[in-house]
């Protein structure tokens, strides 16, 4: 959508007096590196230096609608529209500086400037930039220029936003406004709890207090200071009397409430011959997953300012512009009346609680009667109320014959993976559901599988079966409020199909590499599958009891990038991954070391979330809420990680960033399996969940 | 009245005493650098350096610190703002991904510079494991460490 829905070059590139390229993109900082990326291929492509162009922050009233940061599309998509907007802009600088020179074929001299071929004349950016037509529009056309003429392209260029958080300022919670009011909300107890009372004038007795705002079981005070809002909202905590549920529910069964849930079929996938393999299985198999929490480093924070009937909102949002339209809707302003303006958050990885800490300052400003108001969630709200990723169940089974997988079925259960705002006609932010006068959320929604799908991503195979049947159960109604969390269903999808063939392989006697290369055709997908396992075998079996080695494969999305990951575990008197060997294809490189960083961090957190993370639930209630019992992966628990990028200059370039999250689970489930001679094959693979079953299987 | 030291500079503040230093420091002294990550101590994104020794910031009341040498990140750079080893550290290691985490780390690596300039990588790790990264930098942020103990040996 990006070039198509905004096609004028205006709308992304704009050359300044002072010979800078000003660069609009829709797609955010999320910690990812994008904007280094972007201002990487920009520079490339008007051929300026790195230093001479500036990335303008996103907003709504400035940017192009590039949808969401999301999905490993920025490089795909809104890589593509930069390049071609860019370079489009020098062929028009070119034009103008030809007229201006009076010579055919002017040459981009590299630091702003064009000149004659003899290099005897020369005029600048600036200088031309009023001759040339910024609302033309950007043709949608094929790369321009040889991979050779770009200098920037596929080289380590250093984050240029990476020194403002070591040295001050650096968030939208640093942002200050005259004025402002800090503010904290208070959240019923539960997801359904009614609030039957509360003594707002104890709360507002607080020092400091300037309003105690209660809508409907929509609870927030406002202080001068931060520590004043702090104090109130503890007060108001106590404060405040909370229906309660009849019986108290047991904690939360994963595999409960999936199989318990009602279903809609909302994929399926049919290759080769009949559905029908009951009658002949050679094995079957069931794998899960939890529901699993952003858990950013920093809360979800918002400032937002009423003036005059106009509302801006400071945000670390995803999607800027479909917020800017739910704020409208929830605020019953009109669409202009809305700035949406993207602050940098801590790091962002989904659907988390940004757009919902935006409509919370909102609503708050309004009540203030415009002074500006800055929200900043806790840790517990974090954690207990931000959309969790949703827990899966995948069944699969297959028959082998003739030494090869002749039939292969799965079937995968999930709640939705796309609650996002601005996806369908509800209001999806949290605090609408709160108010007295509440605004109903969409109805419950997945992706179609032609936008990436949801629980079905990742769910087909890249592997020849002889024939392959995938079915889609997607549960609209789970207990918990779910969303898009990197990689949506992939995580589980791929950690259940790659268990599986190592589980297969197995039976057959076979080695999982062997394996996995007689069911893959894909040359890019056999050379990762390779690469990995070489080096893996090169680095020497793993020493000691207790250990274990193991692979894991896919292609992110079936169309991104091509990840294979080799884990080594040591399952002993502890769970240990001690280290990661990975091979990456991801077609042309725009930074390599971005490019490491998102593989290393992917592979990071999915070991957290393969052998720490569970979100405890008892029916609807959040009950981890810190970091003691939402545990996350620590320094000393990091293992080494070898990474070997496979060049492919000739590609288009391929998303990455979430390229690298079930592969990982799947090679530690492997490496688990081959450490303690059985399989775990419930998420997550934590010492105690090993223990638990090291324990069971042993004879009485 | 609260009378502090920090960055080098005596202030006073008109907070309460038993407002947390974080927010002292963030809201009365403009000194952003310093991260809100859990309010429990359990997270290590709000960590200064309290006369040299690091601390969680949003659980030690302003109180606590009178009378000491609190510092933050914004005490590192160096004339006309070059950044301090450490910082130049993270940047040579390009150490982050969010960032968010990192000012802590930093202001742990600076302690750890200062008070054990010898730690091989076990004090290191042992060093950082109070504080949480959820990007994933780890591998780069041992790194870095490593390398503001190296560039500081020779």
């Amino acid at each position: 959508m990006s070039l198509a829905a905004n096609p004028r070059l205006e709308q992304w590139v704009r050359i300044e007096p002072d010979g800078t390229a000003t660069i609009f993109t829709g797609k955010v900082e999320l910690g990812q590196g994008i904007v280094t990326a972007l201002a990487q291929i920009a520079a490339d492509e008007l051929a300026l230096p790195l230093p001479q162009v500036r990335m303008a922050p996103t907003r709504t009233d400035m940017s192009p609608n590039e949808g969401f940061t999301a999905g490993s599309q920025s490089i795909e998509v809104g890589g593509r529209a930069v390049r071609l907007a860019a370079a489009h802009a020098l062929a028009l600088l070119r034009a103008a500086a030809a007229r201006h020179l009076g010579c055919p074929d002017p040459r981009p001299t590299g630091d702003g400037a064009l000149a004659s071929p003899d290099g005897a004349r020369r005029v600048s950016y600036a200088q031309l930039a009023a001759d040339v037509d910024w609302a033309a529009p950007v043709p949608d056309a094929p790369d321009p220029r040889a991979p050779a003429a770009r200098r920037l392209t596929g080289t380590p260029v250093p984050r240029i936003d990476l020194l403002d958080t070591i040295t001050g300022a650096a968030f939208v919670h640093d942002l200050r406004l005259p004025g402002m009011l800090h503010a904290r909300v208070l959240r019923p107890p539960r997801r359904d709890a009614e609030l039957l009372d509360l003594d707002r004038d104890a709360v507002a007795a607080g020092a400091g207090v300037v309003a105690v705002v209660v809508d409907g079981r929509f609870v927030a005070v406002l202080a001068e200071r931060e520590e004043q809002a702090l104090l109130a909202v503890e007060r108001a905590q106590s404060a405040a009397r909370w229906s309660t549920p009849d019986v108290v529910p047991a904690p939360g069964d994963v595999r409960a409430v999936l199989r318990g849930a009602p279903t809609r079929l909302h994929f399926e996938h049919h290759e080769g011959g009949t559905a029908d393999a009951a009658t002949d299985v050679t094995l079957r198999a069931s794998y899960s997953r939890p529901f699993l929490a952003h858990a950013s480093l920093g809360p979800s924070c918002a400032v937002a300012q009423m003036t005059g009937g106009a509302l801006t909102v400071w945000t670390h949002s995803q999607g800027v512009f479909a917020l800017r339209a739910q704020l409208a809707q929830a605020l019953g302003l009109e669409l202009g009346a809305v700035t949406v303006v993207h602050v940098r958050g801590a790091g962002c990885y989904g659907h988390n609680g940004a757009d919902d800490a935006a409509l919370d300052a909102a609503l708050l400003t309004r009540a203030a009667g415009g002074r500006p108001v800055r929200v900043l969630w806790s840790r517990a709200d974090e954690l207990a109320w931000s959309p969790a990723g949703s827990a899966m169940v995948v069944d699969v089974a297959a028959r082998v014959r003739d030494g090869a997988i002749a039939g292969w079925e799965l079937d995968v259960r999930s709640g939705t993976h796309a609650a996002r705002p601005g996806v369908g006609s509800g209001v999806n932010l949290l605090a609408t559901g709160h108010l007295a006068d509440p605004i109903a959320a969409s109805a419950p929604f997945e992706p179609p599988p032609a936008l990436g799908g949801g629980g079905d991503r990742n769910a087909v195979a890249l592997y020849r079966f002889g024939a392959q049947h995938v079915h889609y159960h997607f549960a609209p109604q789970l207990p918990l409020r779910t969303s898009s969390l990197r990689t949506l269903g992939a995580f589980a999808n791929v950690f259940a199909i790659e268990s599986f063939m190592d589980e297969l392989a197995a039976l057959c006697g076979r080695d999982p590499v062997d394996w996995r290369l007689a069911h893959l055709d894909d040359e890019r997908a056999r050379t990762v599958v390779r690469r990995a396992a070489d080096t893996a075998r090169a680095a020497g079996a793993p020493d000691g009891e207790g250990t274990g080695l193991g692979i894991g494969f896919a292609r992110y999305k079936n169309h991104a990038a091509y990840c294979a990951v080799c884990a080594e575990v040591e399952a002993t008197d502890r769970l240990r991954v001690r280290r990661v060997f990975c091979a990456v294809d991801a077609g042309r490189v725009i930074n390599p070391d971005g490019l490491a960083n998102q593989i290393e961090g992917g592979i990071v957190q999915a070991i957290s979330w393969t052998t720490k993370e569970q979100l405890g639930f008892r029916g609807d209630e959040v009950t981890t809420r810190d970091w003691e019992t939402y545990p996350i992966l620590r320094f000393s628990e990091v293992p080494d990680i070898a990474m070997e990028v496979v060049a492919r200059d000739d590609l288009e370039p391929l998303g990455v960033g979430e390229a690298a999250a079930g592969p990982t689970a799947a090679a530690i489930a492997n490496a688990v399996a081959d450490a303690i001679g059985f399989r775990m094959r419930d998420l997550p693979i934590s010492y105690a969940a090993v223990a638990r079953a090291i324990e069971d299987a042993a004879p009485a | 009245v609260i009378a502090l030291r920090v960055n080098g500079n005596d202030v006073e503040v008109g907070a309460d005493p038993d407002t947390p230093l974080l927010y002292v420091l963030r809201n009365d002294l403009g000194l952003m650098g310093t991260r809100f990550g859990c309010g429990q101590g359990l997270c290590g994104a709000c960590t200064v350096l309290v006369d040299g020794r690091p601390r969680q910031s949003c659980d030690t009341p302003t109180w606590m610190v009178a009378g000491t040498e609190v510092r933050t990140v914004e005490s590192l750079a160096g004339d006309q703002g070059r950044p301090h080893p450490v910082q130049q550290a993270f940047l040579d290691e390009q150490a982050g991904q969010c960032g968010y985490c990192l000012s802590g780390i930093v202001m742990r690596t600076v302690a750890l510079l200062e008070q054990s300039p010898a730690a091989g990588r076990d004090e290191v790790l042992e060093a950082l494991d109070g504080h949480l990264c959820r990007c994933g930098a780890h591998p780069r942020i041992v790194r870095a460490v490593q390398r503001a103990l190296a560039e500081r040996a020779t």
